[in-house]
């Protein structure tokens, strides 16, 4: 066990010091604080920090007067706006839930499931249950739908079970495919999921029957469904990372990523919808479908990347490898934040809406509150876990978080795991984006809105909010070119202002341009332009001291 | 240690024995992921829906007239009266709502060239046959004769009533302002520019600066005049004839003229050296011009067999309505609500058009008016994206206009080449560019 040493540093006390005359004369020359007028301020500042659509347009910048009272107009709307949704919290009924210790010699991380279970109501601790599956058929693996009403189940030796409102315990189907399964996703709901199997990937309706095999997704070792974009994105050992319009069916791109090492691991961005590819190598690749190169490489491990885990905010990236250690990354800097040991290889990673990173590593869960807060400037690094759990005999699989709820789900070898981890859930949720108590009518809704809004796949960029920005520079390009006033550019001055040595710009339009037979202005300039090059140089190479013929023998050779 | 975790039991999402489900939101950033391209996908959808329900042409009057419509009026104290006069001298009275002919008369001898209200609801008309007359549509049956005959020594062109008084312009070779409360036909005082001896092809009265008049002539001359001081007040001078004239009902000083060059110009009457805006896209002589109720947008009939609407502030139309069979357009009008169209064409049809293509009159929900209005925010803050544009944008027109809109543009591109050559080849600063605003004034007296 590690000692725990807390260090006391006596702070410098500040002693209370009377203002000098002048401050406080210039004190009641300021005008008296409106605390009305304050108060408002802070709020706009508030509403503005969460609510707020980027940056400020300044109006008074703009010159055009109409622009100008345009401008002003929206902007009053906005801030009018996020007034309002601030306002608005106050009909968000929810409150997060909690885990904290009564008195210093409590901790969070030794409290068990049936400790928790005693305060819980009784509808909450239903949701704390066992299911103990064949544990000849392998290690299991789960996942939640967007809005966590369903669960989908696999082994790894071909059991699959759908569970479409796993909170009632209503069973879809429950199928055995004889055959290794490696994968299996929901897609868009709790309708249709994508299972990897042995050779291809195949689609299954909640019933269990099978809609499409999908052929080009062969030997699929892991899936990930961009809801917004109705994309399935797989990739297997040989390396291809393949995207499927589940919607039309139409492939959308296959890149080979083997060039960056072998695939051990993959995610998405919730964020901004990019692929977290973790490989053998210990790199991290962030792939888009518009890029058949990786947009960003990231060397995150010493060994293989095991799991990754992004935030529902894409700001930060937890990833465990093969060298026991738990990474956590700032993906909007890609800069590394802080590094945690584990005992074995984490082999799951899971972030919740809070933040709360869950990781399985051997037969262990440990969940870790606070590797990261979007509110701090500077990182912490966490002593301790929050909450852990196993120990047991089952070896991990897989963890994934229920959304808006304070629910875990453990897959392991002996089978599946829901533990309560209070604080761990979104506690409003929002009845139009992800609905947990949805009827048929409403799922059927949000389907055809879904499909309607559906994202282009070329919309998918490290900055989301890329989409409806001005294209600036070639609107300056276009300005320019309208102007029929403008000068004509001066070859000879673009000459001049670029570097020199072998591959000179001087060099380079000589060759292209020098061998015209036309001489005009332009031409003697440059010839000008390239005497005194010459000159400078041979000047140059002249000033070399002489050393004398004594030393010169030990001078280093050119070249 | 202190415990509290979610729960939500599932009773109170939906209360026992209701079809009513809660729907709770929650608009934190965090939640909604892929905002803008959610928006702009969303502005997308609605562009093509708008472009998809776009049906402007509602129908026609009547059976119309048998020969061409070459103008209109409608009477300002009633939503649904509309005169029509044609080229037989027939003027016809109808009624918006049925869109049935209520009264007609064999008026004139020859081709009708104006008419307007009266503040009484009566009907003055005026013709090529030197008269202009008096009419009751709203008391007498058809075919009765005109209560009133005013006699000229020239063809009237242009008839417009005062506001408040009981006057009325009437324009042949000059302005004659009579007054209808009494019996005598004489002119009460006459105006013109003292130099000009051309025809006068229209008169408008300023309805909000009521004794302001302005008129143009076939000398290509915009001439303003004052009542009050019964003298002309400014000759501007095109580059070509204007054909009409409308004055903006809610900004008193701006008006704006059809001319024959293919463009409406807007003026300020204070600045008249130089446009407040060219209206360009027509691509045959504007014939009629008509600002809308609101001020905001204009209306214009084209010899090109189209009309355009646009928006006062920008230079190029919004919207182009065409059909196979109309024919020349002389005359378009707004309806007094901003939510119609009427055209009068040289096929002696007056058609009735919808102001904005996609949309549709009666009853709406609060949720379908919500939807429209949301997805109009979406347009506008997304209408800059190409895509976005090109759909909005895109109109089917007909094979003549598209050819010569092609060859249009060909032309205006040889001539400004020529300008820019003739510029670089003669000494810096000779030839001086001149905006577009001020290119089609070639004079201006005060």
């Amino acid at each position: 066990m590690e000692s725990e040493v807390e260090i006391l540093v006596d702070k410098p006390k500040k002693l209370p010091q009377e203002p000098s005359a002048l401050a406080k004369a210039a004190l009641a020359d300021r005008p008296p604080i409106n605390p009305d007028a304050a108060a408002l301020k802070a709020r706009q500042a508030e509403a503005q920090n969460k609510y707020g659509r980027g940056r400020k347009i300044r109006p008074q910048s703009v010159k055009d007067k109409k622009l100008r009272s345009n401008l002003k107009a929206l902007e009053t709307k906005y801030q009018d706006a996020t007034l309002k949704a601030k306002d608005a919290e106050i009909l968000l009924e929810h409150e997060p839930g909690f885990l904290e210790p009564e008195h210093e010699l409590e901790r969070t991380y030794k409290i068990r499931q049936d400790d928790i279970q005693k305060d819980l109501s009784v509808e909450t601790a239903r949701k704390i249950f066992e299911l103990k599956l064949d544990e000849r058929l392998g290690p299991y693996s789960c996942d939640y739908t967007h809005n966590g009403r369903g669960l989908l189940l696999s082994s790894r030796k071909g059991h699959v079970a759908a569970i479409p409102d796993w909170r009632a315990g209503t069973l879809g189907c429950d199928l055995q495919l004889n055959e290794t399964i490696r994968d299996a996703k929901w897609l868009h709901n709790d309708q249709y999921f994508a299972v990897a199997q042995k050779k291809y990937t195949y689609i299954y309706d909640r019933a269990g029957v099978e809609l499409h095999c999908l052929r080009q997704h062969i030997e699929v070792k892991a899936l990930e469904f961009l809801r917004y974009h109705f994309l399935l994105a797989s990739v297997g050992n040989a390396g291809y990372l393949k995207y499927t319009d589940t919607s039309t069916g139409q492939m959308v791109i296959e890149m080979p990523t083997l060039k960056q090492g072998r695939p051990t691991s993959l995610t998405q961005n919730p964020w901004n919808a990019i692929l977290h590819l973790g490989h053998q190598n210990g790199c991290v690749t962030l792939w888009s479908p518009n890029s058949t190169t990786p947009l960003v490489k990231m060397l995150a491990h010493r060994g293989p990347v095991r799991a990754l885990g992004v935030d529902r905010e894409g700001r930060y990236m937890v990833s465990t490898g093969q060298d026991m250690k738990m990474a956590v990354w700032d993906i909007r800097m890609f800069k590394p934040v802080h590094e945690y040991f584990l005992r074995q290889p984490g082999q799951s990673v899971a972030i919740s809406d809070t933040g709360l990173t869950a990781v399985g590593w051997g037969t262990q869960m440990s969940v870790w509150k606070g590797l990261f807060d979007k509110a701090k400037a500077v990182q912490e690094k966490v002593r301790s876990p929050y909450m852990a759990w196993g120990g047991d005999g089952q070896r991990v699989e897989r963890v994934r978080w229920c959304p808006f709820e304070d629910v875990l789900g453990i897959a392991h070898d002996k089978g599946f795991s829901s533990i309560i981890v209070p604080g761990a859930g979104e506690p409003n949720f929002d009845a139009l984006e992800a609905n947990p108590y949805e009827t048929t009518k409403q799922r059927q809704e949000s389907e055809v809105k879904g499909l309607l809004n559906k994202l282009q796949p070329e919309m998918i960029s490290l900055n989301p909010d890329y989409v409806g920005k001005l294209d600036l520079v070639s609107a300056e390009e276009r300005k320019k070119e309208k102007d029929l006033d403008r000068k004509p550019e001066d070859p000879v001055l673009k000459i001049k202002n670029r570097g020199r040595g072998k591959n000179s710009s001087l060099r380079k339009y000589l060759r292209k341009k020098g061998k015209r037979n036309v001489i005009d202005e332009t031409r003697m300039r440059v010839e000008d332009l390239r005497k005194e090059t010459n000159r400078k140089t041979r000047a140059v190479t002249k000033k070399e001291p002489e050393l004398g013929p004594a030393l010169e023998r030990f001078k280093r050779k050119a070249g | 240690m202190k415990v509290k975790a979610l729960s939500r039991p599932v009773s109170s999402q939906q209360a026992p024995g209701s079809g009513v489900t809660y729907q709770p939101r929650n608009l934190d950033p965090a939640l909604h992921p892929f905002t803008r391209g959610r928006e702009y996908v969303r502005a997308l959808q609605s562009t093509k829906l708008e472009r998809l329900f776009a049906a402007p042409f509602l129908g026609q009057l009547g059976k119309g007239h048998v020969d061409g419509v070459y103008c209109m009026a409608k009477d300002p104290r009633s939503l649904d009266h509309l005169a029509s006069g044609s080229g037989d001298g027939v003027v016809k009275v109808w009624n918006l709502t049925s869109r049935d002919e209520t009264w007609n008369t064999k008026a004139h001898e020859n081709i009708v060239k104006d008419m307007a209200w009266t503040k009484e609801k009566k009907l003055l008309t005026c013709a090529s046959d030197k008269t202009i007359k008096l009419w009751d549509p709203y008391n007498t049956p058809s075919q009765t004769a005109p209560a009133l005959t005013y006699y000229g020594q020239t063809a009237f062109t242009g008839v417009s009533v005062h506001r408040s008084l009981p006057n009325f312009a009437a324009s042949s070779g000059i302005i004659s302002v009579f007054d209808l409360s009494r019996t005598s036909t004489i002119p009460l005082q006459t105006l013109n520019w003292p130099t000009s001896t051309d025809t006068i092809t229209t008169v408008a009265f300023n309805q909000t600066e009521t004794s302001i008049l302005a008129s143009c002539a076939t000398n290509r001359d915009i001439v303003l005049y004052d009542l009050r001081t019964s003298s002309p007040l400014s000759k501007t001078t095109l580059s070509l004839a204007s054909n009409a004239i409308s004055w903006n009902p809610m900004e008193a000083f701006n008006f704006c003229v059809a001319n024959e060059d293919h463009n409406l110009y807007m003026f300020d009457m204070r600045k008249m050296n130089r446009a407040l805006n060219v209206f360009k896209d027509h691509v045959a002589a504007a014939m009629d011009v008509e600002f809308s109720p609101t001020g905001e947008e204009l209306v214009s009939a084209s010899y090109d067999r189209t009309i355009r609407i646009w928006s006062r502030a920008s230079g190029h139309s919004r919207d182009i309505y065409h059909t196979k069979r109309m024919q020349r357009c002389f005359s378009a009008k707004w309806t007094p609500d901003a939510k119609y169209l009427l055209s009068g064409s040289d096929d002696g049809n007056i058609r009735l058009w919808r102001a904005n293509a996609s949309s549709r009159e009666g009853v709406k929900t609060a949720r379908e008016r919500q939807k429209l209005e949301y997805d109009n925010t979406l347009k506008a803050r997304y209408g800059h994206m190409p895509e976005i544009k090109r759909i909005s944008r895109h109109r089917h027109v007909p094979k003549s206009v598209k050819k010569a809109g092609e060859i249009k543009g060909e032309e205006l591109a040889s001539i400004k080449r020529k300008r820019e050559n003739e510029r670089r080849h003669s000494k810096r600063g000779q030839v001086a560019r001149r905006s577009e605003r001020e290119k089609m004034v070639l004079q201006n007296e005060q």
